[in-house]
């Protein structure tokens, strides 16, 4: 409580923060902000293009020449944020060691920002891509509101791990190289790119305790085929998200002082 | 509000054999330890009263800024507690978190938030803060184009926007021009008077002894000494000047103050003494009088190279002048074990009223910090009295020779 209280009252070094790191992205550019469109827009338009124009690759049961490159697109920005958000937390404590050594704050704001930050950028991507599917006539109607809670499971997911990642990675620096390649394979154990049908039956049902299935496959299944996510196969991922968010507050709580020491 | 209270602190970094053994105690299901504690403050205990001014001293590596970190909060300490009140502003990193390619508004608003204060309260202080840093259209460029003493203006001005309860300077004010040094140091004082609690670590004797009230000397990680400024930064010289054998002993003189000895005794001095153009000793100068200083001193081993210096101080310890035999192209060399000398330093006394101390060392080469035989601080305390001069100020005479045009 006594955490989120001191959170709250640095909100403005929080949203500055944030904002900060946006603009510094662009600064001195001439687009600017116009290149957080154009990059994901080139992907959006390369996936189209190659899968629906090009290799005309069909997704099984259902009829749309857009489908694959859209099956594509939901798993790739979903997937996108995950490690994003994750890959970041990891080395949140490491790449700001000089301002934890001198500077008396929250410790907590670090994290907290990257989260945001990851979640504007998604935003912005999602928005666009939300665009795409009202303008190809894709868009899966009021569906399309039951992505909230899933993200907010997955956020939930990512800052645990990452925030429980990202304290062990201060002690023992092998693990945020450990968990990069962790990642690579990760990517290719989750139907993102794939659809799950084209796996053996053994390997599908191995499949079922990566919890990132379970997240992918509702935004697929909402996205592309319309319907509402299955709220049972999420009770798993949930609880654990919120174990790997106790454990992670745990770690940081009983080493956040032996932390400073060693940055 | 404004104290700050230290009991029992003591700070240990965890030393671990190999990579391994944190991996170690850390899976070890029986609490098992494998580190050493490798102690760099110990048994810190000291209290600082609200509107105080508090110097603390110590060499490189004496736990100065370990001490800062942990009343700041930055670090947490192993043992014992630290205890503060009111709303405490460090000095001790300035321009921490700049970011080059933002402007100066910008990045002032941006480090007044990481201080805690609301985007309001900072548009409200940023006339002020424009104001003191003295940047003038520079605000509004990116911080890469300042030059250093710009950013640690900005910053000096960000962080002393308020006035805090507590204040903890680094030596952080030794950057900037002499201009700034002196507008900082007077915000500072200015804060103290309106209340600020003080505390200042810092190498430089002028600052320590002008702005605080006591001071506590850090010697390899406890405390050495703490006390009255002017004690402190003596003991503290002394200890600068301490070497393989020598020591330190202090006793206090008749009239309560503390006098220091150090040195590694190769040499010593015998007597000394301030006389006047007849030969007597003196103890009260007349502004302007003729005197001489004798200093006696005796070889007690073969010596290399002997220097002899001495310093003339106000009653607050802050040199008014002093001189050795190395600037005064008379050193000496190869000396026996046993020989005895007699220096004769003939000087008018051209001091303002009031009370002077000499302190004396012998040493090798033009300062005491290679090789210091003997450091004596307040050998001899004298007093300046104004018997026949026209009333004037200061602790120099500098008679002028006036003229007035109509």
């Amino acid at each position: 409580m006594q955490m989120i209280q001191a959170l709250w009252s640095y909100r403005g070094f929080v949203l500055g923060s944030v904002r900060r790191e946006f603009e510094s992205k662009y600064r001195n550019s001439l687009l600017g902000a116009l290149w957080t469109i154009i990059n994901p827009l080139t992907m959006i338009v390369v996936y189209t293009v190659i899968f629906a124009k090009l290799m005309q690759a069909k997704l099984p049961g259902v009829d749309s020449t857009f489908a694959y490159s859209i099956y594509l697109c939901v798993g790739v920005l979903t997937w996108g944020l995950f490690t994003e958000t994750v890959g970041r937390s990891q080395n949140v404590f490491l790449e700001n060691a000089n301002l934890l050594k001198k500077i008396s704050f929250p410790r907590l704001c670090l994290p907290v920002i990257v989260v945001a930050n990851a979640g504007l950028n998604f935003l912005i991507i999602f928005s666009l891509f939300t665009i795409f599917l009202i303008v190809s006539g894709n868009f899966p109607g009021l569906v399309f509101v039951a992505l909230i809670p899933v993200l907010m499971i997955q956020t939930l997911f990512a800052v645990g791990l990452g925030i429980t990642v990202g304290v062990l990675n201060v002690f023992f620096r092998d693990v945020g190289q450990l968990f990069g390649v962790i990642l690579q394979f990760w990517f290719w154990l989750t139907p993102v790119v794939y659809p799950v049908t084209i796996l053996p039956e053994s390997v599908r049902a191995a499949i079922r305790y990566n919890p990132m299935n379970a997240l992918i496959s509702a935004y697929q299944g909402i996205v592309v085929r319309g319907l509402w996510p299955d709220w049972m196969s999420l009770w798993p991922v949930t609880v654990l998200s919120i174990l790997l968010c106790l454990l992670g507050m745990r770690l940081f709580r009983k080493h956040a002082g032996e932390m400073v020491d060693e940055l | 509000m404004g104290s700050i209270t230290v009991k029992q602190l003591g700070k240990a970094y965890k030393q671990y054999p190999s990579r391994w053994s944190r991996l170690a105690e850390w899976l070890s299901p029986t609490g098992k330890t494998h580190h050493t504690l490798k102690w760099v403050l110990q048994d810190i205990d000291f209290e600082v009263k609200a509107g105080e001014a508090v110097g603390i001293v110590g060499i490189n590596g004496a736990g100065k800024s370990t001490l800062l970190k942990m009343i700041t909060g930055t670090t947490q300490p192993t043992t014992g507690s630290v205890q503060v009140t009111g709303r405490v502003a460090a000095l001790l990193e300035l321009g921490m978190g700049f970011h080059p390619d933002f402007t100066g508004r910008q990045n002032a608003v941006m480090a007044g938030q990481l201080l805690g204060y609301s985007v309001e309260e900072i548009a409200r202080l940023m006339p002020e803060i424009e104001a003191f840093a003295e940047i003038g259209e520079y605000i509004d460029q990116p911080v890469r184009v300042y030059s250093s003493g710009m950013q640690m203006r900005l910053a000096f001005s960000v962080a002393t926007a308020h006035r805090p309860d507590i204040l903890i300077v680094d030596e952080a004010l030794s950057v900037g021009d002499a201009y700034f040094q002196h507008k900082s140091f007077n915000r500072i004082r200015a804060f103290g008077k309106e209340g600020t609690t003080l505390l200042i670590v810092s190498h430089d004797k002028g600052s320590i002894q002008g702005i605080c009230d006591r001071a506590i000397l850090l010697d390899a990680g406890v405390i050495g000494m703490q006390g009255a400024p002017d004690a402190v930064m003596d003991y503290y010289n002394a200890l600068l000047a301490e070497r393989e054998n020598s020591t330190v002993r202090q006793h206090v003189t008749d009239d309560g103050k503390l006098k220091i000895t150090s040195g590694t005794g190769e040499a010593t001095i015998d007597d000394i003494a301030l006389l006047d153009d007849k030969g007597e000793r003196l103890e009260v100068v007349n502004v302007g009088q003729a005197v001489e200083l004798r200093v006696g001193v005796r070889a007690l081993e073969d010596l290399p190279e002997l220097v002899l210096g001495y310093v003339i101080k106000d009653r607050l310890g802050q040199p008014v002048y002093g001189t050795n035999t190395h600037h005064l192209n008379d050193k000496l060399f190869e000396l026996k074990s046993g020989a005895t000398l007699t220096y004769r330093f003939k000087f008018p006394a051209n001091l303002g009223v009031g009370t002077y101390s000499i302190s004396v060392a012998l040493h090798t080469a033009d300062n005491h910090i290679s090789k210091n035989y003997e450091w004596r601080d307040l050998a001899l305390v004298f007093s300046i009295v104004n018997i026949d001069k026209g009333n004037f100020v200061g602790v120099a005479w500098i008679p002028p020779v006036m003229e007035c045009e109509r």
